[in-house]
């Protein structure tokens, strides 16, 4: 059999899990992380736990428990989630593992999905906790078995850090040896270990920063560094984590002479750096965001009295935002080096000179699917509540809900029912409305419910209740019964859990009945205190998988006036025709039915077959 | 044009979320590595999945990042009219536009936002500059037995181009396709192999 197989790079990193002998896996969905617990959950045969958790905190905490007790751990989330488990984070530096545990945090330059572009290294050093960093799903997956048994060794976990390049990528993967051995758990009791009060952190600290140059030397000298030198080169190169492959590309393209070193992990090979800069007159340093590297690089350069030059970003013609790739490295070479470029024309493709072409093309932003549930519940809302309204919105799927109106803020996962909240307390008069989703509301949602119930914000809380984590992919949530693997559970009554916070206004409705949820949201929107609905339908793509199936609709061009009352619903199986000034329904409609009783003139009618 | 010593095919294949451009792009990546080559992608996941514009790269014979840089790749499968052109600008200069004819209209159109431009001005100005196999890959899908299954005729249409053999590629396309589709989608790669050929 081969051993080299073609997959994605989560698939690579979840086989990294397998191989490594990972026996406790936890995370939280967000792209570009979630394949790596969907490949593990939806193996047939398993001899590890794994597990979606409610939120990251949670999740890391979980890990953070298996690994106290001595097994192999892992956490996974993508780079905003860190944010939420920072607070774990900042004090697991201090306590430190037994077994061992990967933090794998996967970043997203260029926020292909993600409302910010952070840069996980920071935390990396901002915690003092070791950050491996790969520059192919080849070099991903083999990380993470090492990545166990350093963080065993050094008693430390470890953050390992893909980008959407490493998550989303394909590759040919060579496949290794699974780890036989499995370490049984049991909890050793260590008060001046596990127990962080002021007087065992103030031990925990002080040893917390002297093995950080233990841990330098060990990582220096793995395989994740490597130091080319080229004797008649004046030129170096640094480079990291992905910004390696183009860096390298570019070198190549252009036939440059000069030496390279490629970077793997922080605390950073400072030797190498040191003989890197003894044999260069120029350093040149490719990283993606962050000048970490270049940071390290320059304080080197000031400890050890060295004059080569330095090229980055701080500032220099390396871009601190977005991602890189070749065609910038390039760039960057030739600016530097003073080469000769051959004419290709430097802006991405996202940035691509549209009037060149002399055809306009439409924008084709990610919109909600034709059916979604969310458009029905937006179209209520909107209606009952008026668009002078406040509508504080959350992150998921009605996100894509943002030309329709009822999505005027959204700051982070949670943060919908406390903004309402604050905008109520400052004294805001216009009726105020939010939406946020059910995984979304179990995330950090609750908490934000709760505040808003004990100090009496006056407003709307919908819960727009899909029944699944659909933006990351369709993962389960405590609302469907179901675990990660498919397994069933408990079923938590969204309803149960708000009434028990206090919450006086609780009713859920089908927004695909109009009438009632108009009905309902009356009603809410009269009550006085924090009123909550539930607006429950399946998500479309979820429903079709489980073989839901709906007749599709169609307008009658007779009886239609081109009044555009369901056009602008913004449903995209709904066309409007400009010339004959009609409407009309493509193959993509899924029959919520909710645009038929939208109509009226009664043009729209389910397609009988 | 793939770079010597870097990549031997570079491929962009573009589309729109929902017509299985990760499908395509696998084909091709699997084939290409069952014949040995080390191949590199990008994908599109996500967000943009949801009708969004999506792009694939793919490289074949290449252990460098997956990103083809600007006017490098020797291909442009474009699944969309008018996605073709929105990509233009990774086609090297005498690379080659397979293009599927049949346009998904953006919501920002449906709703008479925007106009959609004319699918024959597209064709022309595609051609200005390059070479061009236009074709409705949508009609032969259905003709094959299943629209879904024009990804695969794409995939056989860019058949011909590609440094892997056609054994290897109708190999994976019955291995990747579900169980139920295979003689539908081999017949629809078949139907799009032919197109480009001579
Ligand atoms: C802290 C954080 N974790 C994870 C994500 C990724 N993420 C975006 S939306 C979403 C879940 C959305 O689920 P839900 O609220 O049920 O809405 P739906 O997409 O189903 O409509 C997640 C996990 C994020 N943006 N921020
Ligand atoms: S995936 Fe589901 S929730 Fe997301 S837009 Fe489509 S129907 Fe709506
Ligand atoms: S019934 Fe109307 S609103 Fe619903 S999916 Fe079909 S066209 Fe869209």
């Amino acid at each position: 059999m081969s051993t080299r197989e073609y997959m994605l790079g989560n698939v690579a990193i979840a086989r990294g899990i397998v191989e490594g002998g990972g026996q406790v896996i936890s995370g939280y969905p967000g792209t570009p992380s979630s394949e790596i617990i969907g490949t593990l959950a939806g193996m047939k045969e398993r001899d590890f736990y794994v597990e979606w958790s409610v939120n990251e905190k949670v999740a890391l905490e979980v890990a953070a428990g298996a690994a106290m007790a001595g097994v192999r751990s892992v956490v996974t989330m993508k780079h905003v989630g860190l944010n939420v488990a920072a607070d774990p984070l900042l004090t697991l530096a201090y306590t430190g593992v037994k077994g061992s545990m990967i933090i794998i945090v996967a970043d997203d330059p260029s926020c292909h999905s993600s409302q910010n572009e952070q840069d996980t290294r920071r935390y990396s050093q901002f915690s003092l906790i070791p950050c491996l960093d790969p520059s192919t799903p080849q070099e991903a997956k083999d990380m993470i078995p090492y990545a166990f048994a350093f963080s065993n060794k050094v008693q430390m976990p470890v953050i390992f850090r893909p980008t959407t390049r490493i998550s989303h990528g394909k590759s040919d993967i060579e496949l290794g040896p699974v780890e036989e051995t499995r370490p049984t758990a049991e909890f050793v009791k260590e008060l001046e270990r596990w127990v962080m009060v002021p007087k065992n952190a103030r031990i925990q600290h002080p040893h917390l920063l002297e093995i950080q140059k233990t841990m330098q030397e060990e990582l220096e000298n793995s395989p994740w560094n490597s130091l080319e030198l080229v004797d008649s080169a004046k030129v170096g190169v640094i480079a990291s984590g992905i910004a390696s492959v183009y860096a390298k590309e570019a070198v190549m393209q252009q036939g440059i002479n000069a030496s390279f070193l490629k970077i793997g992990t922080y605390p950073v090979p400072e030797n190498k750096i040191r003989t890197l800069m003894e044999n260069t007159d120029k350093i040149i340093i490719f990283e993606e965001m962050e000048p970490i590297v270049e940071e390290q690089v320059r304080i080197i350069a000031q400890q050890t009295g060295s004059t080569v030059e330095i090229v980055g970003k701080m500032p220099g013609p390396v871009p601190r935002i977005y991602e890189l790739n070749t065609d910038i490295c390039a760039d960057v070479l030739a600016e530097v080096l003073e080469l000769e470029r051959p004419d290709v024309p430097a802006e991405v493709a996202e940035d691509f000179d549209y009037d060149r072409c002399r055809i306009d093309l439409p924008m084709r932003p990610p919109v909600m699917c034709p059916g979604c549930s969310h458009r029905a519940s937006f179209h209520v809302m909107k209606k009952v509540y008026g668009k002078d309204a406040i509508f504080p919105s959350d992150i998921g799927c009605y996100t894509l809900g943002i030309q329709s109106g009822t999505v005027d803020t959204t700051l982070c996962m949670g943060g919908s029912i406390t903004v309402a909240s604050g905008m109520y307390q400052a004294g805001e008069k216009k009726p105020i409305c939010c939406s946020i989703g059910d995984s979304t509301f179990f995330h950090t949602g609750m908490n934000g419910l709760l505040n808003a119930i004990y100090n009496k914000a006056d407003i709307t809380v919908t819960i727009v209740d899909n029944r699944i984590t659909a933006m990351t992919g369709h993962q389960p949530n405590p609302g469907m019964g179901k675990l990660a693997t498919g397994e069933p559970t408990i079923e938590v009554s969204l309803e149960e859990l708000c009434k028990g916070m206090g919450a006086g206004f609780v009713e859920t409705v089908d927004p695909y009945d109009l009438e009632k949820a108009e009905e309902v949201f009356k009603r809410a929107k009269e009550y006085k205190g924090t009123s909550v609905v539930i607006t429950r339908q399946f998500c479309v793509i979820d429903a079709k998988r489980s073989g839901i199936r709906r007749k599709p609709f169609s307008i009658d061009a007779e009886k239609c006036v081109g009044c555009k009352l369901c056009v602008n619903l913004g449903c995209p199986a709904i066309e409007f025709d400009t010339t004959t000034k009609k409407a009309s329904i493509n193959a993509m409609c899924t029959g919520c039915g909710v645009c038929a009783a939208l109509c009226k003139f009664d043009a729209i009618t389910e397609v009988k077959k | 044009m793939s770079a010597e010593g870097i990549s031997k095919f570079d491929l962009v294949i573009a589309g729109v979320g929902g017509q299985g451009t990760i499908l395509a792009s696998d084909i091709i990546g699997k084939a290409a590595v069952k014949e040995n080559m080390s191949v590199r992608a990008a994908e599109t996941h996500g967000m943009a999945q949801r009708g969004g514009s999506v792009v694939n790269h793919i490289r074949l014979d290449c252990e460098l990042g997956s990103m083809i840089p600007m006017k490098g790749a020797d291909v442009l499968l474009a699944l969309e009219p008018s996605e073709a052109l929105r990509y233009l600008e990774f086609l090297s200069d005498d690379g080659i536009i397979i293009v599927n004819t049949d346009p998904i209209l953006p919501v920002t159109v449906t709703s008479g936002l925007c106009t959609y431009p004319d699918v024959d001005a597209i064709i022309a100005k595609l051609e200005e500059s390059h070479k061009v196999k236009a074709f409705n890959a949508t009609e032969l899908a259905k003709e094959a037995g299943h629209p879904q299954s024009m990804n695969v005729v794409m995939v056989g249409a860019v058949s011909n181009y590609l440094p892997v053999s056609v054994d290897t590629l109708v190999e994976c396309v019955r291995e990747l396709v579900p169980q139920k589709t295979i003689a539908i989608n081999v017949k629809a790669f078949e139907m799009g192999r032919y197109v480009t050929q001579g």
